[in-house]
């Protein structure tokens, strides 16, 4: 209740009585899958299987032929407020998540203003939570204005609900902020997520290759990646410090990552749905719609990021959402704004990756709930034990999914203000029927 | 997966832009030669025009500068009779913000039938030939690194010209080829006629081992690059290359890739030099070569005129 403010009281408590019946209740947590019913009370679950003695929800909901999955937890959504309240921005995109299923969101700090002050997140989070769509859960900024220059209020900040720390797309110039970051944020158990870019030969608009070559676009190499990644782990080696790793684009970085894991440091690692599923061929004749951070690479890289996925190397999928407009779209490829919408393709990619390339279901719902929940850890706080997951007592977020039915991507008929995504054209499996945050009804098709 | 149509075709897989030579058929390519053919005489008459575009407005907009391409540009289409219109966008329109579609919208409601566009972003000419009504057309004048179709055919006519046939061809692209439009529509347009053997010659910071992947086969020795060569084409060496750490010294430059009448004599005996000009006398080439009786260089300009009247009058027959 706590979500919902004070004021939603006893009168709420009676009529956010629900039941979820006939679905699949997949829970990729435990393992459990079963069709049977789920009861939600006081924004919990109360039941799931056997339903409380004398329960009487004011509302049943038939999930006959559909999933019942605990809501989507996505590391990596903007939202983009600050910065496009004018355009009533974070209305539109927390009704795109709960329209994806998506229950809790990571907001990287790149807004604008960038968030690196206290009030600056409380405000935001205030903002998300009366809106009563999903949780937010923003990382700070790792330095003021992410300039990599001075190191922000990070225990304030966490006071005020940052989940963790880092630079969104701008890498760190200095090494020894970089050092210095990780040693202060290790001193008080934050982690720092950090997207593996080096600086200077991430500046490139496409991935170097075949493709990049033939269109005369500048290239952005595999060393970009891997030397950042080596600079980090080195980095985490000496200071302890937990770090995750932002979307990974390459399988030389896979192939560190997975080192780096089996040394036993303590780092975790997220992909985007674009680069597991997509390649540079997306490119074709300049389309602006493939020009993203990190960019699309090979058809070996994919590969290997999408073994990485399903065997655990790299924990989670993130939507990577970035709602870009139409003037930072509609411009030569290596001017436009880099960026796709995703929160409503989370899912789909996710049931559809399962499907084409023969990974269990649990796996890859999995990676978008709680293997995505156990990135954050405990940054959580008394979330801990139930985001991403189906557990009694636990928060009542969900989502009631038509697994089979497919549609063809249009980006023009999305949620989300961002109408941009290299998926366009592509028939994906899996639509929301339902999204429950709190016990809440907060999306229905 | 690309789900695009090439843009520069119509469903009839007639040309209606010319963004680029890559994989374009060879029977387009060999067409607008075989046109041109009939237009160089046109540029020996006393009366140096035909009435193939009269009433037609032809816009150059160059978003990046140029003087000898868009003079040819400018000759070629007056000589096709159209009204020419040369704007110079780079110091007024964007300047103000305009974005570069508003500015094609802008000039298109003067009624243009045809774009000229240079711009410094690779890609640029695609995007306006997807955003232009379908009875107006675009043609590539250069793009960033990517493309410059009619410099690439222009070579094609002056190799063919001196050559006759392309199947036994070896053809050098020597220097700048990772920046280089040129090269890139030399390499496509080559593979196009058949030329069984493209080669880069470069040090590795500007002729990248990765162009093997457009089917040439890449030296980082001039001697070894241009061995046996029937065809050598050198590039414009930019100044700032030397700014931004891929090159040392413009003397070493020309000391390791530089042409001189000595290292010429690596290629075959009748072998052909080229240049897209502007030529960098002492930096790529040796006067003695760029004036020597090997070098084509002047009748690739005369023959840009021809090939350029050539490509606006073949896509402004064509209709979307």
């Amino acid at each position: 209740m706590r979500f919902l403010g004070k004021r939603f009281s006893s009168f709420l408590l009676e009529i956010m009585k629900l039941r979820i019946d006939n679905g699949r209740v997949l829970d990729p947590a435990t393992g459990l899958d079963s069709v049977g019913s789920i009861a939600l009370a006081a924004g919990r679950i109360i039941g799931i299987g056997r339903m409380p003695e004398g329960f009487e929800p004011a509302r049943v909901i038939d999930a006959a032929g559909c999933l019942v999955l605990p809501g989507l937890v996505d590391l990596a959504a903007r939202l983009r407020e600050p910065g496009h309240e004018h355009e009533r921005m974070l209305e539109s995109e927390m009704a795109a998540a709960v329209a994806g299923g998506v229950t809790s969101l990571v907001c990287p700090p790149d807004t604008d203003p960038v968030l690196d002050e206290p009030g600056l997140v409380e405000m935001l989070k205030f903002r998300a939570e009366k809106l009563h769509q999903a949780r937010l859960f923003p990382l700070g900024a790792l330095t003021h204005g992410l300039k990599g220059e001075v190191l922000t209020e990070m225990v304030e900040l966490t006071e005020s609900g940052c989940v963790g720390f880092g630079q969104a797309e701008v890498p760190l110039a200095s090494t020894q902020v970089l050092q210095r970051a990780l040693q202060y944020a290790a001193t008080f158990g934050y982690t720092a997520w950090l997207r593996p870019q080096e600086m200077s030969l991430g500046k490139g608009v496409a991935a170097s290759g075949a493709i990049a070559t033939r269109l005369g676009l500048p290239g952005v190499p595999v060393a970009a990646e891997t030397i950042a990644l080596q600079t980090i782990f080195d980095l985490v080696r000496s200071s302890g410090a937990r770090v995750h790793l932002c979307r990974l684009s390459s399988g030389a970085g896979v192939e560190l990552l997975r080192r780096a894991k089996a040394e036993g440091l303590s780092v975790t690692a997220d992909v985007s749905i674009n680069s597991l599923m997509l390649t540079d061929e997306e490119i074709g004749y300049f389309d602006s719609r493939a020009r993203l951070a990190p960019p699309l690479r090979q058809a070996s890289d994919r590969a290997a990021l999408s073994k990485a996925l399903a065997d655990g190397t790299i924990d989670a999928l993130v939507s990577d959402h970035m709602p870009v407009d139409d003037a930072a779209k509609t411009l030569p490829f290596g001017e436009a704004e880099p960026g796709a919408t995703g929160l409503e393709l989370l899912l789909p990619v996710a049931l559809h990756w399962a499907a084409s390339e023969n990974v269990p279901l649990r796996r890859a719902l999995a990676v978008a709930t709680s293997a995505a929940a156990g990135v954050l850890g405990h940054a959580l706080g008394t979330l801990q034990a139930s985001v991403g997951r189906l557990v009694e007592g636990g928060v009542g977020d969900l989502c009631i999914v038509e697994p089979d039915e497919r549609f063809e991507v249009v980006g023009q008929a999305l949620v989300s203000q961002g109408k941009y995504t290299p998926f366009e054209g592509h028939a994906l499996p899996g639509r929301v029927r339902c999204t429950v945050v709190a016990g809440q009804v907060a999306f229905e098709r | 997966m690309t789900r695009v149509r090439n843009p520069q075709l119509n469903k009839n897989g007639e040309l209606i832009h010319l963004l680029s030579l890559e994989r374009l058929p060879s029977e387009i390519v060999t067409h607008i030669l075989d046109t041109a053919t009939n237009f160089v005489s046109v540029n020996d008459r006393e009366v140096k025009k035909v009435p193939l575009l009269r009433g037609k407005s032809v816009f150059n907009l160059f978003f990046e500068n140029s003087t000898r391409t868009r003079t040819t540009f400018d000759i070629a289409a007056k000589r096709l009779s159209a009204d020419v219109f040369t704007l110079d966008i780079g110091r007024s329109s964007t300047s103000k913000g305009e974005t570069l579609l508003d500015t094609v919208d802008n000039l298109s409601a003067m009624a243009a039938d045809l774009f000229v566009v240079r711009h410094s972003q690779s890609g640029a000419p695609y995007l306006i030939a997807q955003h232009v009504a379908p009875h107006v057309h675009v043609v590539n004048a250069g793009d960033g690194w990517h493309s410059h179709p009619t410099q690439g055919l222009l070579d094609m006519y002056t190799i063919r010209h001196y050559k006759k046939d392309f199947s036994n061809l070896v053809v050098a692209i020597v220097g700048d080829v990772l920046h280089s439009r040129v090269a890139r529509s030399d390499i496509h347009a080559l593979k196009v006629l058949g030329c069984p053997e493209v080669r880069v010659v470069g040090p590795r910071t500007l002729a990248p081992a990765g162009f093997e992947s457009m089917g040439t086969r890449v030296f980082d020795n001039l001697q070894e690059g241009i061995k046996g060569a029937d065809v050598v084409i050198m590039l414009r060496l930019q100044n700032e290359r030397m700014s931004g750490a891929l090159l040392p010294l413009r003397e070493e430059y020309f000391k390791t890739f530089g042409l001189t009448p000595e290292k010429l004599r690596w290629a075959k005996p009748d072998a052909i030099v080229m240049h897209p000009g502007p030529i960098n006398r002492g930096v790529e080439i040796d006067s003695a070569v760029a004036d020597g009786p090997q070098a084509v260089i002047l009748s690739q300009v005369s023959f840009g005129i021809a090939v350029r009247m050539a490509v606006m009058a073949i896509v402004a027959g064509n209709s979307a």
